[in-house]
């Protein structure tokens, strides 16, 4: 009995075991790729180990590709040109891209996997996304929920890009919140100081970075960021511009105000910018220096409620009603718009009753 | 031993696994995935074709075992477990070949391929082939009718869902409700088969 039940369960897991051992060793056939070679845009060369996808390959030798769906082939975001190397035009690719693409071999990066050395080129903006350890050496106070933090790049320190992006600041887990997060800030420093950046961040109730940076994060404190996104800039054409931001959307309208005046370019410009009260105003001196410092550049500052107390000898009434009342030649102009969804959309509507045409309104909504 | 006739009775024994025993409308095996993936006609398609290949090769695989593993030593009772066994690394091996070999294939099997592990028709195919004894020819081509008649009906069922999708179903059916009776439907049209058969 004894034996019979011994020769009954050494036989079954010997079985198991038999299929368990060959399917490791196809596993070994099958599976093993070996190191393989990724050439980005013919310059820089990794080694990785192959078997998985192009786009967690990349983010492990930190090279961030923009995706939101995190590599679940969803949202088409991790879009980049595979030249060499890659396995045919998947399904699950096929529905976010067009023609064109497919004929310039753009893939996404996600739903590719690298089984053997293969060459990428990706755009030279991505390629400059990184992440960066820098500390914070300032806060200033603009007003009494608005803050100005000045971060200085420690690793690697200096930074690339085109005055009007952004960048994700990491948000650590502390006492209030229980994860990361990730918030974008837009740059509002001088570019050509490359070693500091500028953000530009007003309070919002229980809001978890801004809670952070407003409460915990202290001067000397060291932070993550990482960047720099987005294709918000100047345009390179020759029509006068019109800038109007609300509240912290003065940050990228700064950054290009400081690219204009360090590049000499000479553009006219009108900037609106609104604010709910005057206690809200900020930053009048430093743009009345653009004013002088600016071929033509005109500072239009407005306050929607001047309170009883308040002395207030600019414009009074929303930015939007200020714009229609003062700007003339609308149709001609390029429009550069900084600030809420609604300050926007409102924006967008004024312009265009106008006559200002769509592709000619430029924007960073905050999320 | 004379082949001919066996590969003759392994035809009709698969004939009669698609129409009149079809695996899942008249013994309402596999019957989860059959509602679960038959939403839209890509994935069911996608399920079926994996089902055939992994039920007439785990059919084969499992009689092999039986009759030269089992049976010698006596261990028929334990045939529940190795079949299970089997299928399990069976679909594990032949993912790892696909996925090498094939990825676009793999990428549109998905998450079905490994999902079959736990598709009670596969089991339940193997454990007819022997009560039923049929000889290793026939057994595959029981194997290929059962996943062939798999794979009809939830082709049907999903042409079927596909259409209903814009329809205005009672709100308390919507869903697996009107799914089981559409099931229930379609299996009563499978046993007509039975009947044209008998009239021959």
């Amino acid at each position: 009995m004894l034996v019979s039940i011994f020769i009954a369960v050494t036989v079954v897991s010997s079985i198991g075991a038999g299929l368990a051992a060959m399917l490791s060793i196809s596993e070994y056939f099958f599976a093993n790729y070996g190191p393989c070679q990724i050439t980005i845009n013919e310059e820089r060369k990794l080694t990785v180990e192959g078997g998985k996808d192009l786009l967690s390959m990349l983010a492990t030798e930190k090279i961030f590709i923009p995706s939101a769906c995190g590599g679940r082939g969803t949202c088409g975001l991790c879009k980049l040109k595979v030249l060499e190397g890659a396995a045919p035009l998947l399904p699950t690719e096929e529905p976010y891209l067009d023609e064109k693409e497919k004929k310039s071999n753009v893939r996404l990066s996600c739903q590719v996997k690298v089984r053997n050395d293969i060459k990428i080129e990706i755009p030279a903006e991505l390629f400059a996304i990184r992440e960066y350890t820098c500390r914070c050496v300032d806060i200033t106070d603009l007003t009494y929920d608005i803050k100005q933090f000045r971060f200085e790049l420690v690793e690697p320190n200096t930074m690339d890009y085109i005055p009007g992006q952004y960048v994700q600041l990491l948000t650590p887990i502390y006492e209030k919140s229980s994860e990361e997060v990730y918030r974008a800030y837009s740059m509002a420093s001088d570019p050509s100081d490359k070693h500091r950046i500028e953000a530009i961040i007003r309070l919002m109730p229980g809001g978890i970075c801004t809670t952070y940076c407003f409460e915990y994060l202290k001067v000397g404190d060291v932070a993550k960021v990482n960047g720099p996104y987005g294709d918000f800039r100047l345009s390179d054409t020759d029509s006068p511009m019109v800038f109007i931001a609300g509240g912290s959307g003065m940050a990228p309208i700064k950054c290009i105000l400081h690219q204009m005046k360090n590049e000499g370019i000479k553009r006219k410009a009108t900037y609106y910018f609104g604010a709910n009260t005057v206690k809200d105003m900020f930053m009048v001196e430093l743009m009345r220096a653009f004013e002088k410092e600016l071929y033509d550049f005109r500072f239009v500052p407005s306050v929607a409620r001047p309170q009883e107390n308040e002395k207030w000898d600019g414009e009074v009434g929303l930015v939007t009603e200020v714009v229609q009342r003062d700007l003339k030649n609308a149709a001609e102009c390029e429009a550069y718009l900084c600030g809420s969804p609604g300050m926007i959309d409102a924006a967008i509507k004024v312009l265009t009753e106008m006559g200002m045409s769509q592709e000619k309104i430029f924007y960073d909504k905050f999320g | 031993m004379n082949i001919a006739p066996q590969i003759w009775q392994a035809f009709v024994v698969c004939i009669s696994a698609v129409f009149t025993q079809n695996i899942l409308l008249s013994y309402f095996l596999g019957l989860c995935p059959f509602i679960g993936v038959s939403r839209e006609i890509k994935s069911a398609f996608g399920l079926g074709l994996a089902v055939i290949f992994v039920m007439t090769a785990t059919c084969m695989l499992n009689w092999l075992a039986y009759h030269y593993v089992l049976e010698p030593l006596g261990l028929e009772f334990f045939r529940f477990i190795l079949f299970i066994i089997i299928i399990a690394a069976f679909v594990q091996f032949v993912e790892m070949v696909i996925e090498r070999y094939s990825p676009a294939l793999y990428q549109r099997l998905g998450v079905f391929l490994p999902l079959i592990t736990v598709n009670c028709a596969i089991l339940g195919a193997s454990l007819f082939m022997l009560i039923r004894n049929y000889s290793l020819i026939v057994t595959i081509g029981y194997g290929l009718g059962s996943g062939i008649g798999w794979f009809v009906a939830i082709i049907a069922m999903a042409g079927i869902r596909q259409k209903l999708a814009n329809d205005r179903i009672p709100q308390g059916l919507q869903g697996p409700g009107i799914t089981l009776i559409i099931a229930g439907l379609m299996a009563l049209a499978f046993i007509g088969f039975t009947g044209v058969l008998q009239g021959r």
